[in-house]
């Protein structure tokens, strides 16, 4: 067999596999940005797919036994989130955050969230603006 | 002293544009005195830079709350050392750190080269300020650290600060950004050089010689700030995972494999002058990924919860980069001529062919970690849809890579340069085989069922195999001449060629990194709420709640549970996680807990204590099995030792030259020792 025959044969399974690997975790995992207001305006097609919903949390974080539940917001709409993942909640969790949801829309209109992620160390910073001086007092 | 701070960013960032412009008109004038005065002002701008970051640090030591940035990162209640860290705890002061470095590394360069390489350097200090002027840009206008806090015409004096995350109060996390800084901003060099070497139509590899050390050290510094992340990640985040495919873990990893991918595929060309076209696309794109890198994390473009601030500059850098990618293709292009590879590709079974799937893999893998990490982005422009993709995309692509990876990291070193017969493939190969198989056969015996896992742990084997035959062969060679034992001859032996065996080594530390990632098939975890006295079970380990004490120091509140650890009847001691309630804002306490990890060569058992459940007392516990993990930390040692092997000179010098060189033309190239 010629040697750029060889070549381009044995490139070709490689990259042909890795290709095929790449479109299927893609179709396996594709989730959907959304936030709390585009997830309501979605209607009926939100119950299909994975869903990735960003929004803050409002109010505290229940905890009863097992079950977390929060409420998550965005402009005016709002959406009770019920954790049902296995992993640890981050500490970052509480009001106010940040927050990102994984997982799906439940048939009553609940968002089942497998993950939750909320805003992290990194990202501890205060947005332009946002830096409330109550207790400071002007420099005199 | 805000005002001279910012003050000495203007005039370095002036002085970056004149070092620039006065290089580059220099050498077209041929005006000697202005290429030196440009290389001054390099100098100048170190002094600036460094001044500059004196002085924050100070602000930070002293807390001077009236500058902004001081009073979003640190508090007074904070540990002076955590004070210090906190110069790259945000994101205006990691931005000066990343300049500060640049400069240092400028400066470096530009003392070590003073006299050498008097045709290119212009261009080598026109492209280091270029990337200079960007940044000192960034802090001077849209993310300056010396910005005061005022409301009006007044100047406020917060009596205190917001105080640095204390997730990040963490010493592995105190070193971490500046680890990284380190490998992504000293990546510039070799780039600047090839670069340059390259619009000056230099002739040989001299670039490569020289920024061989930084190659190396760059490298090394970045796997090292990828593994105190990874390390961080592991030890404080509480779910015991390491890596997450997440963007900005991304962002550090995909220079890494264009880096090591360019290491490889650069001995190509120093040795046989081949892939000189592909060399300089490497180390362009490992440059590029670095300045992409802290774009990622800088700018929010990609929703990740790890992201800064969604800040202003993402059109900065946005603008920076695409003008940087015209360029460097257009030079690529221009320079075709000049990067004619002097050999062609002769074999697939050859050391050549070896190098070459070796690349062609490190970059199907960052091509892949891109293209995952930018699927939302992507996936919005052409259909308006924000779709991201989940950690089960870069594992499904990536678990088959690392293991081909593995593979070729056996193979490569073996076959011969050229062509490779195989009958000679079957002699060196065929103890190593049947050792993968014997493993695999062993390990399905144990009840081994998943197939990634028994995969990766045959060829660890087979790659250990291959390593130490190598070294068993050479050292027994000497050991027969010279009479010496086998430890000192196997000394001797890297000391001959430290940088084949020095490689082997860092071979051999990312074979044993391989094991502990293996480990994470076989993880165990519980989820418990037990009262005081109470005990649960995990694998074989039984645990018992023993005792929960509150306490209270300046910086944080905390409760801190003791958890006996028994085997079977055995005591194995105890374990005492925490958890923290940090006062950073009186009205919002931040909880944050501190996982106690009992390691162990072959596993790892971590508990998180999640907090009270209610009023009773109850706790939350969380407790996970980790096998192997803590083979990737010495992994990371092995390839450490291994890495500064590969920076010691060789012994005998030119000995590739005479054992590998036959049959080739005679290139004069100089070797460096």
């Amino acid at each position: 067999m010629p040697k750029n025959l060889k070549f381009g044969l044995l490139i070709t399974v490689i990259l042909g596999t890795l290709s095929w690997l790449a479109y299927q975790g893609i179709n396996d995992t594709s989730t959907y940005f959304k936030t709390v207001t585009e997830l309501k305006a979605m209607g009926d097609t939100a119950h299909t797919k994975r869903l990735r919903m960003q929004g803050y949390v409002v109010g505290d974080v229940e905890r009863n036994g097992k079950d977390v539940s929060f409420t998550m917001r965005f402009d005016q709409d709002t959406i009770k989130v019920k954790y049902i993942g296995t992993g640890p909640l981050p500490d970052t969790l509480r009001p106010e955050a940040d927050a990102v949801a994984d997982g799906k829309l439940g048939p009553d209109g609940v968002f089942l969230a497998s993950t939750v992620q909320a805003k992290c160390a990194s990202k501890y910073e205060a947005k332009p603006g946002e830096y409330k001086p109550t207790a400071a007092s002007p420099r005199s | 002293m805000e005002n001279i701070g910012a003050l000495s960013l203007i005039l370095a960032f002036c002085l970056a544009i004149y070092s620039v412009l006065g290089s580059l008109y220099g050498k077209w004038a041929s005006n000697r005195f202005l290429i030196i005065s440009a290389e001054r002002a390099v100098y100048a701008i170190w002094l600036l830079t460094t001044g500059a970051s004196a002085m924050l640090v100070y602000a930070l030591l002293t807390g001077d709350f009236r500058i902004a940035y001081v009073a979003s990162v640190t508090n007074t209640a904070m540990p002076t050392i955590y004070k210090f860290t906190a110069w790259w705890g945000g994101q205006e002061g990691s931005l000066l750190l990343w300049v500060w470095i640049l400069a240092t590394y400028s400066a470096v360069v530009i003392f070590q080269n003073r006299r050498k390489f008097r045709e290119m350097m212009p261009y080598v200090v026109a492209i280091l300020m270029v990337t200079q002027a960007f940044f000192l840009c960034l802090i001077t206008i849209p993310m300056s650290p010396f910005d005061v806090v005022a409301i009006g015409k007044e100047i406020l004096t917060p009596p205190d600060g917001r105080g640095l995350n204390p997730l990040l109060q963490y010493w592995t996390m105190a070193i971490h950004p500046p680890t990284l800084y380190l490998g992504y901003v000293g990546f510039i060099v070799p780039f600047a050089f090839a670069f340059a070497s390259m619009i000056t139509r230099q002739p040989g590899d001299a670039w490569i010689h020289t920024t061989r050390r930084w190659t190396l050290v760059t490298w090394l510094f970045q796997s090292a700030g990828i593994l105190l992340g990874a390390g961080w990640a592991y030890s404080v985040l509480g779910w015991g995972g390491y890596w997450a495919w997440d963007p900005v873990e991304n962002a550090s990893f995909l220079p890494w494999l264009t880096a090591t991918a360019f290491l490889h595929s650069v001995m190509m060309q120093e040795k046989k002058g081949m892939m000189k076209v592909w060399n300089m696309a490497l180390v362009a794109a490992t440059y590029l990924l670095c300045i992409f890198g802290t774009f990622l994390t800088r700018s929010g473009v990609v929703s990740s919860v790890h992201a800064f601030a969604e800040g202003p500059i993402g059109r900065y850098f946005a603008v920076f980069l695409a003008a940087e990618i015209a360029i460097v293709v257009y030079l690529i292009l221009a320079r075709l001529d000049y990067l004619k590879s002097e050999q062609p590709l002769e074999s697939v079974l050859s050391r050549e062919s070896s190098f070459m799937f070796n690349n062609l893999i490190l970059l199907a893998s960052c091509f892949s970690i891109l293209w995952g990490t930018m699927f939302p982005v992507i996936s919005e422009a052409i259909t308006d849809e924000k779709i991201s993709v989940g950690v089960e995309f870069f594992n499904k692509v990536n678990i088959p890579i690392g293991l081909f990876l593995l593979f070729l990291t056996g193979v490569g070193p073996l076959i011969a340069w050229r062509r490779s017969s195989l009958d000679s493939l079957k002699k060196a190969f065929l103890w190593p085989t049947v050792g993968m198989f014997l493993t695999i056969v062993i390990l399905l015996g144990t009840g081994v069922r998943s197939i990634y896992a028994l995969m990766s742990f045959g060829l660890c084997v087979f790659v250990t195999w291959t390593i130490l035959s190598e070294f068993f062969k050479g050292s027994m060679a000497i050991a027969a001449k010279s009479g010496q034992n086998l430890i000192a001859a196997m000394v001797e032996l890297t000391h001959r060629n430290t940088r084949r065996y020095g490689g082997y080594i860092v071979h051999m530390g990312i074979v044993i990194m391989f094991i502990g990632f293996t480990g994470s098939a076989f993880n165990q975890d519980t989820f418990v709420d037990v009262n005081k006295g109470e005990s649960f079970a995990l694998g074989k380990y039984k645990l018992t709640l023993k005792d929960i004490q509150d306490g209270q120091n300046t910086n944080y509140a905390y409760s801190r549970a003791t958890i006996d650890v028994k085997e079977g009847d055995q005591s194995l001691g105890s374990l005492q996680p925490e958890v923290r309630l940090y006062m950073l804002d009186s009205d919002q306490p931040q909880k944050s807990s501190v996982v106690a990890i009992r390691r162990k060569l072959n596993e790892d058992l971590y508990v998180n204590l999640e907090g009270a459940v209610d009023q009773s007392g109850k706790q939350s516990i969380r407790a996970f099995i980790f096998p192997l993990v803590s083979w990737i930390w010495i992994g990371f040692w092995v390839l450490f030792v291994g890495n500064i092997i590969c920076l010691i000179p060789s012994k005998v010098k030119m000995q590739f030259a005479k054992t590998q060189m036959i049959g080739m033309v005679e290139t004069n190239a100089p070797v460096t020792q």
